[in-house]
């Protein structure tokens, strides 16, 4: 199962934080900590997966991508195929260009709350639950529809804002 | 309006997150947060607060607390929010409690009733937020209150609330698996869904269901192969290809499935053979997924019953991975090997040198999957070079966790396929100094008993050379302050066995050397103890020859020091060598005989030979010995014999307050307790210590103890020389070779010489590009090269080599070409449709920097401009970035990126630079906009590079 899902940027600073079995504040920040350590250390032009049994126990490995100036990681066991994984990061970060539309650090930044709603039509529970990329971006623009219209019943056009996120 | 800043959030979300991307220090940060930590506070409990301000707060303080401080004092307002009727204020709650609250939190109990409800809610949207929930919040208490709802939802008319449903099972069933146990016929039916999306879904619980108990579904291979095969002939709908190849992840996951029903299992498997064989026939190995694919082929087939054709089919697949020069790739075909060679130990030679690059290779991931391979493929003819590579490559690492897995196995292969025990000794020594702390301390042990057993009974003059060869290495290396606590203990042992035994170095320069670590080591009492032990040995040793003993000053000072120890232990071992100093030669000859550490010890534990003594007291009028638990109350401190370290001050007096009283009854009955073997003397009453003998000189009970270590009961001989020459499991795949090639000669002459050729064609241009050490490497760890082609040519089953790899070759150069002809320029697209080795390659030329001549503006213009719009012309900007409406935008974006790949197919960066862009083109001015925007927030503290900023994805 996937264990979790991290971006950060190239400061060490969580832009998403997803833990898919709970763990604490403390240890979410460790684990950022040595993760973000593991991937400095990491050298140019190599594998792009790590194994991670010192922070997260035996078999844990992660995956890592770095899209601009932000680090995509994604924590998992040996049930998942690592090369798969670094696909689905691929389908994640996908879906994230069709929804923002030229996606870059401050999108990420700002709507994070967009970026779970993303992820939580692909990976729920730490299970793969689609990887069908219309069907993602469909589910997600009928929720924000549905948001923007409820917002606008409440509150008039006062938050039209940047499309209504 | 006036307050918001850009991204439609308030102007304080936006400060707040500019101060935290300007601040310098972590203490600034903090500081920052705190700040905010204390007026969300304030506000959250104004109770006038607007829903919609209380949304925005409820996001921050997720914010918060993604940046490492404790938010908890708003959860609770998050919880209320669930309550809310507004869908996007009730997300947003939801969102927030599933990342505050862990699901045995209080406050869950809170926001049950909640997700019953929603869970019944008509709009499906609603539904699904409250299934997202479930996943994550309801704990095994929790699970029978919304249950039922969930399986009706199984059969909701939207495919999105099926999907989460049957993942929310999925949960249930990981949580508390007996909670759905009467369910599992709802999995499989979900199966045959309409909807794809339901189908791949349902694979996550049955592939955990599966694994839990296979042969319950036996039945479903058919059907499962049977998607299999429709998906790979493309029957469903187009959208779920990716990267042109039809639902890849539904056929990884089926293909898992596979390959644990039809593990073990021949008729299982011969259902499978078919359309493994197709898919591998057919994978496309330029795209990742394609690649993601073979792999998890290569997996299944190493886990079917073995079919020759598919075996050679996944070799071939290990070749093709093992040959890229991508490290993905490599790591993949490391893996896939590993595997495999558990069928198939023949394989490995074939890559042998490949496996060799990749041990060198600078990828740390790379290294250690490869140095897993050998571990694996360890016999007793490598051992020697495996550890080798291993210790080296442990010395050279620093993450803790690793090197004593490192160390570990290599003690692990060592133990089991060591040459010799002189190698063994060295190989120990060299694990011990590096990651000595970091080891079993049986392994010290086992250690310890190799140096005293030696080679065995038959060659008493390899022993002692071997002690003394032990003795001069450690002397040699003792002087080193930064040597771990066990092995200065196994050195202090041997040091006190056989230090002096060869004569060759005088006791007063062992001792000198011994009362030296006593004192390095001031502040680790075993170590100590181990030191003043072997003195005691030295000593009586000289005694017990006739030579006239004098107690170095140091060493006097040493005993004085721990005469007064705090440690008891301490104490006592000072007290014996003290006395045992005073006594005349024939005592201390009984109370330490040489080199008795192998000998075994008759522990009489009825201890008869006091009998007499017991007899004597009772005539004399003493009470008979009652059993400890038959006099309560009673303390019976006062017989009590200080005794050995940790061990045995384990059985002794027990100081700790509010002991259970469970293990002081289980101490009470030791065999010696037995009724019938009961000793009936008062003086002996502490009969947990019975195990050893109760010594007639009070320090002979030091000979016991150091003995006792040395009883290794749990520890398996499985070094020396008995398991050298007995036969080990795979002696080498290469006489198993070899006795192929005597069966197949005969018959494959000609053919062989042929096949022959193509391979050295193959090894011949390896040849040239490596260097001697490596083919030498090669050898040893393979057998040799040579053997290997000789292997090649025989096994019949090769024809189709010849074939593949001109082909291979040809599109290897061919993707090494244009690395090289292009590697300067950056990837246009970020997506990186093609090969992920290549993404890094020239990130130095700014893409921002070549769209600004598209904007007309001077790279400082926009900036500015945008910084106005950001903040007082922001509805200037607002109305431009909501020009481009999401729609359209994806729209356009679909046509881009399906154009890239079906131009670039393979590379995905060979294109020009400019291809995305001109496809991109009414993106661009509001991506630069943007830029600039992003740029002036000061989100990333460094402004010199202007890279940081160009588009995730542009």
């Amino acid at each position: 199962m996937i264990r979790g899902v991290i971006v950060m940027n190239g400061q060490g600073k969580p832009r998403l934080v997803k833990f898919y079995e709970f763990e604490p504040v403390e240890k979410q920040q460790e684990a950022i900590r040595s993760i973000y350590r593991i991937l400095c250390s990491r050298v140019e032009n190599v594998s792009n997966f790590v194994k991670a049994d010192s922070i997260f126990g035996k078999d844990v490995r992660l995956v890592y991508k770095t899209y601009a100036t932000l680090y995509f990681v994604f924590i998992f066991d040996k049930s998942e195929n690592e090369l798969a994984m670094l696909d689905l990061m691929q389908v994640f970060v996908e879906m994230m260009d069709r929804c923002f539309s030229n996606v870059c650090e401050l999108d990420v930044v700002f709507h994070f709350n967009k970026m779970h709603t993303i992820l939580d039509e692909i990976i729920l529970g730490g299970q793969v639950l689609d990887t069908n990329s219309s069907e993602i971006v469909k589910a997600v623009e009928e929720i924000l529809k549905l948001q923007r219209n409820s917002n606008s019943i409440t509150l008039g056009s006062s938050t039209s804002g940047w499309q209504g996120r | 309006m006036g307050s918001q800043g850009g991204f439609g959030k308030s102007k304080e979300f936006l400060d707040l997150i500019k101060s935290i991307g300007e601040s310098r220090s972590k203490a600034e940060e903090d500081r920052i947060v705190l700040r905010e930590i204390e007026s969300l506070k304030a506000r959250l409990g104004d109770p006038n607060t607007s829903k919609f301000k209380l949304k925005e707060y409820i996001i921050r303080l997720v914010y918060v607390e993604m940046l490492g401080h404790d938010a908890s004092f708003g959860y609770i307002h998050a919880v209320k929010m669930t309550h809310d009727e507004n869908l996007h204020l009730k997300r947003t709650g939801y969102l927030a409690v599933t990342l505050f609250l862990n699901e045995d939190h209080d406050l869950i109990i809170l926001i049950v009733n909640t997700i019953q409800k929603d869970l019944k809610s008509d709009n499906y949207l609603v539904v699904c937020a409250a299934l997202n929930a479930v996943c994550r919040l309801i704990n095994e208490e929790t699970i029978p209150a919304v249950l039922p709802r969930v399986v009706e939802l199984l059969g909701h008319q939207k495919e999105a609330v099926r999907k989460k449903a049957v993942m929310a099972l999925h949960r249930f069933h990981r949580r508390a698996p007996g909670s759905v146990s009467h369910l599992i016929a709802n999995f499989r039916k979900r199966l045959c869904d309409n909807d794809p999306g339901v189908m791949g879904a349902t694979l996550c619980p049955l592939f955990d269901l599966i694994m839990a108990d296979v042969d319950s579904f036996k039945d479903m291979v058919v059907s499962l192969v049977n998607i299999l095969k429709q998906v790979t002939e493309r029957r469903l709908p187009k959208n779920y290809d990716y990267h042109q190849m039809p639902a890849p992840f539904i056929q990884i996951k089926l293909l898992k499935i596979l390959a644990v029903l039809g593990s073990g299992d021949k008729k299982a498997s011969e259902q499978i053979y078919t359309i493994l064989g197709d898919i591998m026939k057919k994978s496309d190995s330029t795209t990742n997924i394609g690649n993601a694919i073979l792999y998890e082929c290569i997996c299944c087939v190493s886990s079917l019953h073995p079919n020759p054709k598919l075996l050679e089919a996944a070799a071939d697949g290990i070749s093709k991975f093992l040959k890229r020069d991508s490290h993905n790739l490599r790591y993949l075909g490391v893996g896939a090997l590993s595997r495999l060679i558990k069928i198939s130990p023949e394989i490995a030679e074939q890559h042998q040198l490949a496996v060799i690059y990749c041990l060198e290779d600078p990828d740390d991931t790379l290294k250690r999957k490869t140095f897993e391979l050998l571990y694996k493929m360890t016999n007793s003819s490598n051992v020697e070079v495996i550890v080798d590579r291993m210790i080296d490559y442990m010395i050279s690492i620093n993450d803790g966790h690793y090197k004593t897995e490192i160390a570990s196995r290599c003690i692990e292969v060592a133990e089991q396929y060591a040459p010799s025990n002189q190698w063994f000794i060295q190989t120990m020594n060299k694990v011990f100094e590096h990651a000595g702390d970091l080891v079993n301390s049986k392994v010290a042990h086992s250690l310890m008993r190799l140096i005293a057993e030696g080679f065995g009974e038959d060659d008493a003059a390899a022993d002692s050379q071997l002690r003394s060869s032990a003795v001069e290495s450690y002397l040699h290396i003792m002087g080193d302050p930064k040597l771990p606590s066990a092995f200065i203990q196994v050195i202090c042992w041997v040091l006190g066995e056989y230090g002096t035994a060869d004569g060759k170095h005088s006791a007063t320069y062992i001792t000198g050397k011994l009362c030296d670590v006593a004192e390095a080591h001031a502040i680790d009492d075993i170590v100590k103890a181990y030191a003043v032990t072997a003195l005691m040995k030295i000593y009586s040793f000289e005694i017990a020859a006739g030579r006239k003993v004098d107690i170095l000053p140091e060493c006097q000072s040493l005993i004085e020091e721990m005469l007064a120890s705090n440690s008891t232990d301490l104490q006592q071992r000072a007290y014996e060598l003290q006395d045992i100093t005073g006594l005349d030669a024939h005592a201390v000859k009984n109370i330490m005989p040489k080199d008795s550490a192998c000998e075994d010890f008759e522990i009489d534990k009825n201890l008869s030979f006091l009998d007499d003594y017991i007899r004597r007291a009772l005539e004399n009028g003493a009470q008979p010995y009652i059993p400890e638990n038959g006099r309560l109350g009673m303390s019976d401190v006062t017989h009590f014999t200080s005794q050995e370290n940790h061990e045995s001050s384990f059985h002794a007096l027990r100081f700790e307050a509010y002991e259970r009283p469970k293990p002081a009854v289980a101490l009470n009955i030791p065999p010696a307790l037995d009724p019938s073997t009961e000793v009936p003397v008062p003086e002996l009453s502490y009969l947990a210590d019975i195990q050893q003998p109760i010594p007639p000189v009070p320090s002979a009970s030091n000979i016991g103890s150091s003995e006792l270590k040395l009883r290794l009961d749990g520890i398996q001989k499985k070094w020396g020389r008995p398991t050298y020459s007995s036969p080990v499991p795979s002696t080498s795949s290469t006489d198993i070779i070899k006795n192929q090639n005597k069966a197949n000669q005969p018959i494959s002459v000609g053919s062989s010489n042929a096949k022959a050729s193509t391979v050295s064609y193959d090894s011949r241009k390896q040849v040239q590009e490596i260097s001697p050490e490596k083919q030498k490497l090669a050898a040893s760890l393979f057998g040799g090269a040579s053997k290997s082609d000789g292997k090649q040519s025989s096994s019949s089953s090769k024809v189709s080599k010849p074939l593949h790899r001109p082909a291979e070759k040809s599109r290897s150069v061919t993707t090494f070409d244009t690395t090289i002809v292009k590697p300067s320029q950056p990837p246009p697209d970020l997506l990186d449709l093609g090969e992920p080795s290549f993404t890094n390659t020239a990130p130095s030329v700014d893409p921002f920097k070549q769209l600004e001549g598209l904007l007309d503006l001077t790279p400082e213009k926009p900036a500015s401009n945008a910084f106005r719009a950001g903040t007082t012309d922001a509805p200037n900007l607002m109305s431009l970035f909501t020009d481009m409406s999401l729609n359209v935008q994806g729209d356009s974006l679909v046509n881009s990126i399906s154009n890239m790949i079906d131009k670039n197919g393979l590379g995905g960066n060979t294109g020009a630079p400019s291809t995305p862009q001109t496809n991109k083109g009414p993106n661009l001015k509001a991506a630069l906009e943007k830029d600039a925007f992003v740029r002036h927030m000061g989100v990333m503290p460094s402004g010199q590079d202007p890279n940081l900023f160009k588009d995730l994805l542009s």
